[in-house]
């Protein structure tokens, strides 16, 4: 009993502690990759006793330390209560949705088995759209409490397109559930293991192309980042829902952006490109179409599946980052339009077609 | 048991809040609060979709909307009602209390009953929701898509 709490309480910290830590490296990824495209050298202030070499410990240390000691302010017509809460509100469901994204198989440890996921829910795909859908209110709060007008009109521009792409995001990821006939994002990732023809694998990207287009396009709207930023749109509302924010509550806004970036791309790997699957790589080892086998030993194998599901992830980590630094701004209509007139259709085509193929398959 | 308690104790202590705050934001505030709590509760009364459904639609949707047309039309703080309602309201909703209150006397309610293990799962709710209750479920559908016309119709007009 003792033993079982521990070890739930062991990957819920070490999922929470990558999680954070990856915001914080993101942090510098972005603005290092940032300079590289815009031919610039960039981030190469923060030296510690004149030492400047380790770019990354360096600003990892010196953006927190500087975040933290600065004041905080707050308007002095604003809520101050509703203006404290706003911040937690944004960072909380970007964490706590990574607790049902599986990260590896069973790992078999002295005969006990341990999932490799923090909470194994049997509704796993709808918890995360409950918790995504939550992340709204710190937008609408932290707007409203700060007595801006400039940020009131980000956070009215980020309730309308987060609630608008919310729903093509569902409805694309309806036709991956009809696939698959589960809710249970482990039992999702094992389906994507089986092969095709005997060499495809059966991820999510190869049965639903459509639907991963979709889904990426909905999931970059809803961590308002370039091309989405209108929320923010530093050229037009200054900066948008946290234009009132400075020091510690506007790092958890920052923070909160990068984290739902790493979950983003954790769903992505999950529901399309196979979550901890290697191709050919069964619980035993490798079996090749080809013939020919690589048997592993259990840990071995589990290390792999853990292994690939961090490269994926953090392949969509610098995707997104790249994409951020390569797409001007979309302008607020176009934003709607983009997502009510062209994505909600193209979702719900798919899913008629996915439905369409399952009846037609059917084993009458 | 003693969670429960602590849900109901809080729930209630929400709602209150909701209708006696004065700044519209806190009430819808207190009320997400409420939604989020009862969405708690369901899950420690073996319904998890149901509590994750409550948190999708009510929390995550609902609120959000009301946030919005709050944000809209920022009323700082509601007027004064009228002394009518309040007594109208304390009146319906005392009634609606002494009726629930009759329910308590039953001995059934506190029972344990036996839960099968699909219960509340998506399976059994999809199940009931397209055989059973098939004919509510599309009526309700139509009238959903009645009010979406309705906004509509309504939008155009103004111009």
């Amino acid at each position: 009993m003792m033993l079982d709490l521990a070890i739930v309480a062991a990957k819920a910290f070490l999922v929470l502690f990558m999680v954070l830590n990856l915001a914080g490296v993101l942090g510098w990824v972005e603005r290092k990759g940032s300079a590289l495209i815009q031919d610039r050298i960039g981030a190469n202030r923060a030296s510690v006793f004149g030492f400047a070499g380790l770019g990354l410990v360096n600003t990892l240390l010196a953006d927190p330390i500087k975040m933290l000691t600065k004041e905080d302010f707050i308007p002095a017509h604003g809520d101050r209560l509703l203006h404290t809460l706003a911040p937690c509100l944004a960072l909380f469901p970007a964490l706590v949705t990574f607790a049902v994204i599986p990260f590896g198989d069973v790992l078999v440890v002295g005969g006990r088995e341990i999932n490799l996921q923090v909470a194994n829910l049997n509704i796993g795909i709808l918890y995360i759209f409950a918790m995504a859908s939550l992340s709204v209110y710190g937008i609408v709060i932290g707007a409203w409490a700060s007595n801006n007008k400039f940020s009131l009109l980000g956070g009215v521009r980020g309730a309308a397109q987060m609630v608008s792409y919310e729903i093509a995001m569902g409805l694309s990821v309806i036709g991956i559930i009809m696939v698959y006939g589960t809710l249970e994002p482990q039992a999702m990732v094992r389906a994507q293991g089986e092969l095709l023809w005997g060499w495809l694998p059966a991820w999510g990207v190869v049965r639903q192309p459509l639907a991963f287009l979709l889904f990426f396009t909905a999931a970059v709207a809803e961590t308002k980042r370039l091309p989405f930023d209108a929320p923010e749109g530093e050229s037009e509302i200054v900066a948008g829902y946290h234009v009132e924010y400075s020091g510690g509550k506007f790092l958890m806004f920052f923070a909160g952006e990068f984290a739902e970036v790493v979950t983003a791309a954790g769903l992505v790997t999950t529901l399309f490109f196979g979550g901890w699957q290697v191709p050919y790589l069964l619980r035993d080892g490798f079996h090749f179409p080809w013939g020919g086998a690589l048997p592993l030993a259990p840990l071995a194998v589990t290390i792999l599946q853990v292994a690939a599901f961090t490269i994926k992830a953090l392949f969509f980590c610098w995707l997104q980052i790249i994409l951020r630094w390569t797409l001007p701004r979309f302008r607020y209509d176009q934003i709607m339009r983009l997502g009510w007139k062209m994505l909600l259709p193209a979702a719900l085509v798919n899913l008629f077609l996915t439905a369409v193929w399952i009846v037609v398959r059917r084993p009458a | 048991m003693i969670l429960f308690l602590i849900l109901a104790f809080l729930s209630v202590v929400f709602s209150l809040l909701v209708v006696t705050q004065r700044n519209v934001v806190h009430s819808a505030m207190a009320l997400a609060a409420t939604l989020f709590i009862i969405a708690v509760l369901f899950l420690t009364l073996d319904a998890p979709m149901l509590g994750v459904l409550q948190i999708l639609i009510y929390a995550g949707a609902i609120m959000i909307l009301i946030l919005f047309v709050i944000m809209l039309l920022n009323p700082m703080s509601v007027e004064a009602r009228p002394a009518a309602w309040w007594t109208l309201g304390s009146l319906g909703a005392g009634a609606l209390f002494l009726q629930l209150a009759g329910l308590l006397h039953r001995p059934a309610v506190f029972a344990e009953a036996a839960v099968p293990a699909s219960f509340g799962g998506p399976e059994s709710i999809a199940q009931s929701l397209f055989t059973d209750f098939a004919l509510p479920f599309e009526v309700a559908s139509v009238l959903l898509l009645v009010a979406i016309i309705g906004a509509v119709v309504l939008a155009q007009r103004q111009r």
